[in-house]
């Protein structure tokens, strides 16, 4: 349990409660009679019958006698701002003191933590502060009510008399105060309302006022607790050696000269390869390079990417299942007095976390305990049950700060979660706590990746240059496709493919997307804004070279289709406003735009390059409009485009994982480059004003970036990138 | 074998391979879990700790490398420009998933302990060994150039 706070507890407010035999067994918990001495009964085993844990549906926040407020988070941090924003729309209901304000990590619990977007719990497509806005603003209000019927009845007033403030409960008339500390054990006795009123947006304090980060102070003194820093007594370290080919299996294997190594304990199989368990990461990375492992490739996949990529190319002039299918896209395009037509073929993209996949897992014949920064618990809580020979309430998850995830950590397999419990049950399932820690390398080689995609576009102009017929046929794996997301694959359509194509905005009568879903051996996965960090790309470089084919400005040529979609319409001025879209640039510079819409998010850009002797280019300027709905806290929307641009730029820019007869040709950060200090642009962040329910910031920032750089580059220098990454073509 | 040096300004000495690498002695050893862990070969700076007031990559530092001198992680940071850093940091909301940010700091502390008003090149120059993968590289600039100038007072 990650206990995280601005500042310490207040220790003098209440002086005269200090004797009041710990803060624990005062608490009031909204709905949910789940105190800490249960919750840590429970982190030493399986979920014990307390009463009143299961009929409350809100499990949010909890009061301590020493006025802290410690909010439950069922997402995980990861560096989004979850826990930050969880908590500011809690505070906010609850009118609490954010200096008091803690979040704790919530247990893995699908009935009281589920994702309301998915139906499991899990943390992913941007909806932490979507799916929870209105269930943690009722959990706040409904605790704000309940604190004021305590000191109502308390002081014998009228609520409608009393006030609150960073807090405390007011009484004027009377001249009474109290904390909401010293209302807990009155409050904590009176029934949860079935209904509240919820704050009018114009008196908010805290949301739409920049919270400052609630675990900022122990990410910059080294204090924040990871995975990797996580450790039990006894605690062993295991490092994986898996196939070098995606599907190769272990035929045979000889410890002798890793065991020989001193601090390794045991080298063990597992399915997914064989493992070294030593007393310390040097000892079982030694003992893990000493190991001598013969590997069966009968089913391995021993294509190249390249290889993979010519199929793909076949397959797009090849009938796919329809997307989308508005009026007649062929017929148009062929009558079309103008015709444009390219292709865009997207590498596998590694997610490359800067905290490397671990898990610490404590398994015995019963029980089954899990450190991990996890974002999809009650799966890999399934999925650990399931290796384990265990039910999956006998396996507990504590999710701690995620390093990074990028999507990672959303794991449809648990892959690195049930490579943990594999040892540990391989290891003899006793108890010893054993931490899986992948290397940079096991990384980059790993896998789930973002999946190669080919998209080939075609469009007609009419006379007046405007588009009458669009046709994009999209190849790619299926990210759902065998997982336990399957269900959401409709008519042969997997959404993550099409997504940010086949919902093209643009006011076109004729519109065809296709989809031709691929299987390989390389496994795949979602990677920050999944389809939209190909399908974005496609349409914005292809919508920019039919601008140009109309001979329109980019940016007006866009804003004419868009006169039906108003937010979108507006990020796209707000963009072109502060950029200063129509004031000219110097010579050996370039201005490109772009706009897309991601998880109901929408994100218009501007980028600004410039061109060098030598033909590279740098990426100056990114201004940045954003649209998501009400703004919970604008310092991190900002931090989150701006960190969202530099993910897309190096993406774009630098980053491919490729394969050569099936081995991946990356290893580290010297081959699979990501963006550096310097190469970072300036960012301008501005956010438009809204009262709309809250959409998700962590991913959306990074759809546009790719194709406004690329239009910029156009701009600059005439040319066009059809192959990704831009390194390909010694642009960067 | 073991190995004595100063460890955050306390004579240490720590039993373990000589060899292995000054990170995980650091971590493993000693128990101070700051220094991270990010790619074991010099490419990405979550490493980054002082040796004799200098950044460098503990990752590819053996043990024995230390013997004698003196070593500071993030948990022995101190002193004007430190402060500095750190208080510019939070103040600026630099951090996002945080894993990085040790090695971050012990880069810009010892880039302002040699040069207390450094220019954007100077920064691009100091800074671009460590990766931030969360992208917060403009915070760092700027919560950089806030220490400098908050030391100037």
């Amino acid at each position: 349990m990650n206990t995280h706070s601005l500042a310490p507890p207040p220790s003098s407010r209440r002086g005269f409660l200090k004797s009041a035999g710990g803060a624990a067994s005062l608490a009031l918990t909204i709905g949910f009679e789940w105190t800490v001495t249960t919750r840590r009964a429970l982190a030493a085993g399986p979920m014990p019958a307390v009463p009143g844990t299961t009929f409350a549906p809100n499990a949010f926040l909890r009061i301590g006698a020493d006025d802290s407020v410690t909010v439950i988070a069922k997402h995980v941090e990861m560096g989004q701002g979850s826990y930050t924003g969880i908590a500011t729309v809690v505070a906010e209901e609850l009118d609490a003191d954010w200096a008091l304000v803690r979040v704790e990590s919530a247990p893995a619990d699908v009935k009281l933590y589920a994702n309301l977007v998915f139906g499991m719990q899990g943390t992913g497509g941007s909806s932490a502060m979507a799916n929870s806005w209105n269930q943690l603003r009722d959990a706040g209000a409904k605790a704000r009510s309940m604190l004021l019927a305590a000191a109502a009845k308390e002081w014998q007033v009228p609520v409608s008399e009393l006030t609150v403030e960073k807090g405390i409960v007011y009484h004027a008339g009377k001249k009474r105060q109290a904390t909401f500390g010293a209302l807990v054990k009155t409050a904590r006795a009176l029934p949860v309302p079935d209904t509240v009123t919820l704050k009018d947006p114009k008196d908010f304090k805290l949301i739409g006022h920049t919270a400052p980060r609630v675990d900022a102070a122990a990410k910059s003194d080294g204090t924040a607790e990871f995975t990797l820093d996580f450790a039990l007594p006894g605690m062993l370290v295991a490092l994986l050696q898996r196939p070098p080919l995606f599907g190769a299996s272990v035929k045979s294997f000889d410890p002798t000269a890793a065991a020989a190594i001193p601090g390794v304990v045991k080298v063990v199989e597992v399915p997914a390869g064989v493992a070294v368990v030593a007393k310390s990461f040097w000892a079982a990375k030694l003992g893990r390079d000493a190991l001598k492992i013969e590997w069966d490739e009968t089913k391995a996949e021993k294509r190249s990417s390249a290889a993979i990529l010519d199929e793909y190319r076949r397959l797009a002039d090849q009938p796919a299942v329809s997307a989308r299918a508005d009026g007649d896209a062929a017929q148009a395009i062929k009558n079309a007095s103008k015709k444009v037509s390219a292709s865009y073929a997207f590498p596998y993209l590694a997610h490359a976390p800067m905290e490397p996949l671990d898990a610490v897992v404590k398994l015995t014949g019963g029980s089954c305990e899990i450190w991990a920064g996890d974002q999809f618990q009650t799966l890999d809580q399934a999925n650990a049950a399931h290796t384990a020979g265990l039910e999956p309430q006998q396996v507990s998850i504590h999710t701690l700060y995620a390093g990074g995830s990028f999507g990672r950590r959303a794991n449809t397999r648990s892959d690195y979660i049930v490579e943990a419990v594999s040892i540990a049950k391989a290891f003899g399932a006793d108890g010893t706590p054993i931490k899986l820690q992948w290397t940079r390398e096991d990384d980059i080689h790993g896998g789930l990746y973002r999946p190669m995609f080919f998209h080939k576009l075609e469009a007609g102009l009419d006379e007046k240059g405007k588009l009458t017929g669009w046709r994009q046929v999209i190849v790619g794996q299926s990210i759902m496709a065998g997982t336990s997301f399957a269900g959401m694959i409709k008519d042969g359509i997997d959404p993550t493919s099409v997504e940010g194509a086949a919902n093209l905005a643009y006011a076109i009568p004729n519109v065809k997307v296709e989809l031709a879903t691929t299987t390989t051996g390389v496994p795949i996965l979602w990677w920050r804004v999944v389809g939209s960090s190909h399908t974005a790309f496609a349409v914005e470089s292809f919508i920019d070279e039919a601008a140009h084919a109309a001979g329109a400005d980019p940016y007006t040529f866009r804003r004419d289709m868009l006169a039906h979609e108003p937010r979108m319409l507006a990020v796209l001025d707000l963009a072109a406003e502060k950029a200063g879209w129509n004031t000219p640039l110097p010579p050996g510079k370039g201005r490109g735009i772009a706009v897309a819409e991601a998880f109901k998010t929408l994100v218009a850009q501007v980028a600004e390059v410039s061109v060098a002797k030598d033909g590279r280019i740098k990426v100056d300027r990114v201004v940045c409009a954003v649209d998501c709905g009400t703004p919970i806290n604008p310092d991190i929307i900002t931090a989150q485009m701006e960190g969202g641009i530099g993910f897309g730029l190096g993406a774009v820019l630098y980053s491919e994982i490729t394969l050569k007869d099936g081995r991946v040709e990356q290893d580290n950060f010297n081959s699979y480059r990501v963006l550096r200090m310097n190469e970072m642009p300036k960012v301008e962040v501005h956010i438009v004003p809204s009262t709309a329910p809250p959409t998700g910031v962590g991913e959306p920032g990074v759809a546009p970036v790719g194709p406004a750089v690329a239009n910029a580059i156009f701009a600059a220098t005439g040319k066009r990138i059809h192959v990704l990454p831009f390194s390909k073509s010694g642009l960067a | 074998m073991s190995t004595t040096f100063v460890l955050n300004g306390k004579s240490t000495t720590l039993d373990a391979d000589p060899a292995m690498p000054l990170l995980w002695a650091v971590r493993e050893v000693a128990g101070l879990t700051g220094t991270k862990f990010g790619c074991g070969m010099a490419q990405c700076g979550a490493c980054t700790v002082h040796l004799d007031g200098k950044a460098i990559r503990s990752c590819v530092t053996p043990l024995s490398v230390v013997a004698g001198r003196q070593v500071t992680t993030i948990e022995g940071l101190d002193g004007k420009p430190a402060k500095a850093v750190q208080t510019a940091w939070v103040a600026l909301q630099v951090p996002q998933c945080g894993y990085c940010q040790s090695g971050q700091i012990m880069s810009a502390t010892a880039l302002l302990e040699s040069n207390s008003a450094p220019s954007d090149a100077d920064i691009d120059s100091a800074m671009s060994g460590n990766i931030c993968r969360c992208g917060t590289y403009n915070r760092i600039r700027a919560a950089i150039h806030a220490a400098a100038h908050s030391m100037k007072a």
